[in-house]
């Protein structure tokens, strides 16, 4: 069998085509951004017309997916952790209405924060929303467990969230692809007794769903994705997801003769953990993210044999490694060789050309020219600016909160109060903010840095850009004269730094365009247009 | 058998395309593979690693163990300092001489050599130099990957011909140009070994 080598991320997406859906939707987010990428370039996408261009965001992705599903087909919705924060309403209701067509929320979280701003864990939502959640350790296992997820979807009429953590998500390795299975019929039913969640329904269907619970322990029993890995000493590991490939490297390295139950599919299937206990006098729960199913197993009282990370075995936060695996096991620390003191950090900054150099300069100093300097921003590429050299923003929470929390500073009477925020980010979550400034008359100034592009996560297409940001703007509520256009260029700093003066000096809703194409973009179409670079 | 290397540059420095090549290779010798790396935003100048690990057993774990890494291949000579954590005792660093300063407090050439220096033999390659010899500046990963060759368990012919495949979309040319250049490393290395002996 022909071996593909796939990301993590790029399994779910070979799972998902070969498993039949119709459509996929996502907003990108590291590392979750490569699922929707793969779908968008397969020959599959082309042929068979599936889905597959960007969603404004989250919870426009997942509504839509649930729509798809609604009319019988198969969807699959992606997303980064923080992502599922935004769609987490329509998910959360999902469970209760339930689904038609095979529905899979693939979510892939980032332990760690390599690019996040918090490491929450996605199986937290699936135990709220009592749907099932998979783990899957592998490539492979990731490519097989999206089929079984659609399957499962669709013969239990539930969503089911697919977790992967970021070592997954971009990391490669071979994978063998089973035959693709064809689309699901149009097939849209009359059911509002399911959909029209008024209080009669939502009550029955919840009942419904709580029905569902025991079934789904029983599932999680059977599933190939749960097994154990028997051995002899008295030490067992409950490994989580990606834990068991450290719990296995570690039994391998070490020789530790561990029992090691791997987990793959919840709700956690109560038999083999009961197993596993019998086997052990200590069991280490090994989890990629929140102690969850640690804290579960503790209970209140009898924790004696439970290791984990509330007992400082393992770290409290941060990705897991098979050395740390082994450490909580007993094995003594390997000496290592110390990084010289010489070695800096090498922190991530603004490309050199980039436009968003040219409007922090130009922002700071008509900003020297204030006694309140502060400026709200948001999350992308120029969430750089909060680096040296520039300091220029001092606050960036999440998508869409640089307009909601300038009008908040505005109302409690913060002068002037003023926001940078990107194309993608503004119509992702900034557009009702925005509306909440106009019909408060807040005095506020709404920069948006319009590059044409979802830069940070590698230039997807964005929903609104150019002359539609300015008429979305416009529709909002904003005069056509407090809608400025900048093109933040070194030769316009004068001109630009008297447009941002006059705006931000004006009290009421004004809105700053400041447009150029983000330089990566521009030359990656430069070089799909024709001359070919040498390398990459 | 079993290779651990650890790759690291700067972004922008063709990081995974090294990775890339030596994963199609492994792919066509049956061996094992897994390759794990970090997207994101540390693709804007920052620092960059990947976990390559190629075995003919199955692997487990996608990241290497700290203390373990049989080579630390990095196309910038701090970067290869960065992980040394992960080398093993008798792991050895190929590294490129020509420094990407892009942040304050970047320490003089001398004392990153002598850091070099201390972790035994390790290769110090003018990776840019042989690049542009072999045409174009930015085949220096392929420079790198040549130097890096004779300490993998991976021959010469089935590591070109994962250059040819990776960089076949490109046209001849740039085919050619990225094979010379791996040569090119392939022989400095060689030369390096004969004179340790």
């Amino acid at each position: 069998m022909k071996k593909h080598l796939l990301l993590g991320a790029e399994a779910i997406a070979a799972g998902a085509l070969d498993a039949g859906i119709s459509g996929v939707y996502a907003y990108p987010g590291t590392p979750s951004t490569e699922i929707t990428e793969y779908i968008q370039k397969s020959r599959e996408t082309a042929e068979r017309g599936i889905h597959a261009t960007w969603s404004a965001n989250e919870k426009t992705a997942y509504e839509a997916a649930l729509g798809m599903s609604y009319a019988g087909k198969r969807a699959l919705s992606a997303m980064k952790h923080v992502g599922l924060n935004v769609a987490a309403d329509a998910f959360i209701n999902s469970a209760i209405t339930g689904v038609n067509g095979g529905l899979v929320l693939a979510v892939a979280d980032d332990p760690s924060m390599h690019s996040s701003q918090n490491e929450q864990d996605s199986r937290f939502y699936g135990r709220f929303a009592m749907v099932p959640v998979l783990e899957p350790a592998s490539q492979q296992d990731i490519y097989d467990a999206t089929i079984s997820a659609f399957d499962l979807s669709e013969s239990l009429k539930l969503p089911v969230l697919l977790r992967l953590t970021t070592r997954l998500a971009h990391s490669r390795a071979g994978v063998t692809r089973a035959m693709p299975r064809g689309e699901n019929p149009l097939h849209a039913e009359y059911a509002p007794e399911r959909f029209v969640l008024m209080p009669y329904n939502a009550r029955r269907q919840y009942e419904g769903l709580l029905g569902k619970q025991e079934p789904l322990e029983r599932l999680s029993g059977s599933s190939p994705l749960n097994r154990m890995i028997p051995g002899n000493s008295s030490t067992g590991v409950l490994a989580c997801g990606i834990a068991f490939n450290y719990a296995m490297e570690a039994k391998k390295s070490y020789g530790l003769d561990i029992s090691v139950l791997k987990i793959g599919q919840y709700p956690l299937p109560r038999h083999l953990v009961e197993e596993l206990f019998a086997r052990c006098e200590t069991v280490l729960v090994a989890e990629e993210g929140y102690p969850i199913y640690e804290e579960l197993l503790r209970g209140w009282f009898d924790d004696r044999n439970i290791r984990g990370r509330l007992d400082g075995a393992l770290p409290r936060a941060g990705e897991l490694t098979t050395g740390l695996l082994a450490e909580a096991l007993g094995v003594k620390r390997r000496e290592t060789a110390t990084v010289p003191d010489i070695v800096v950090n090498r922190p991530p900054g603004l490309c050199r050309g980039c436009g968003h150099r040219d409007l922090f300069e130009a922002l700071n100093r008509v900003m020297e020219g204030f006694e309140n300097r502060h400026v709200f921003s948001d999350i992308g590429c120029y969430t750089l600016g909060a680096l040296p050299p520039y300091n220029a923003i001092h606050t960036c929470v999440d998508m869409g909160a640089a307009i909601t929390m300038a009008k908040g500073a505005s109302d409690a009477g913060l002068r002037p109060a003023v926001c940078v925020i990107g194309d993608s980010t503004f119509t992702h979550s900034g557009m009702t903010g925005l509306l909440d400034a106009v019909n408060e008359r807040t005095p506020i100034t709404v920069i948006i840095a319009d590059n044409d592009t979802t830069a940070m996560t590698g230039g997807q297409a964005s929903a609104a850009t150019g002359s539609k940001l300015h008429a979305i703007c416009r529709g909002l509520g904003v005069a056509e004269n407090r809608i400025r256009t900048i093109i933040p260029l070194k030769q316009n700093l004068e001109k630009n730094m008297a447009t941002l003066r006059e705006e931000i000096e004006f009290p009421g809703v004004s809105v700053v365009l400041a447009v150029r194409e983000c330089i990566e973009t521009a030359a990656r179409k430069k070089r799909s247009s024709g001359s070919k670079p040498a390398n990459q | 058998m079993q290779y651990d290397i650890i790759v690291s540059g700067v972004g922008g420095q063709g990081i995974l395309s090294i990775a890339a090549v030596i994963d199609l290779a492994a792919l066509h010798c049956g061996l094992h593979i897994h390759q794990a790396e970090v997207h994101g935003m540390s693709q804007r100048g920052g620092a960059v690693q990947s976990h390559l690990r190629i075995s003919d057993a199955e692997i487990h774990s996608g990241l290497i163990g700290e203390g373990t890494a049989d080579i630390i291949l990095s196309v910038e000579p701090l970067e290869a300092l960065r992980y040394l954590h992960y080398l093993a005792p008798e792991g050895r660093i190929v590294t490129a001489t020509e420094t990407v300063i892009n942040m304050p407090g970047y320490p003089p050439f001398e004392l990153i050599e002598a850091e070099l220096r201390r972790t035994g033999s390790p290769v110090l390659v003018d990776a840019a130099g042989l690049a542009r010899e072999a045409g174009s500046a930015r085949t220096s990963n392929m420079v790198m990957l040549g130097a890096a060759a004779p300490f993998i368990a991976l021959e010469q012919d089935i590591l070109e011909t994962g250059i040819k495949e990776l960089f076949e979309a490109k046209g001849e040319t740039i085919v050619a140009m990225n094979i010379d250049a791996f040569r090119k490393g392939l022989a400095f290395s060689q030369e390096h070994i004969i004179k340790e002996s």
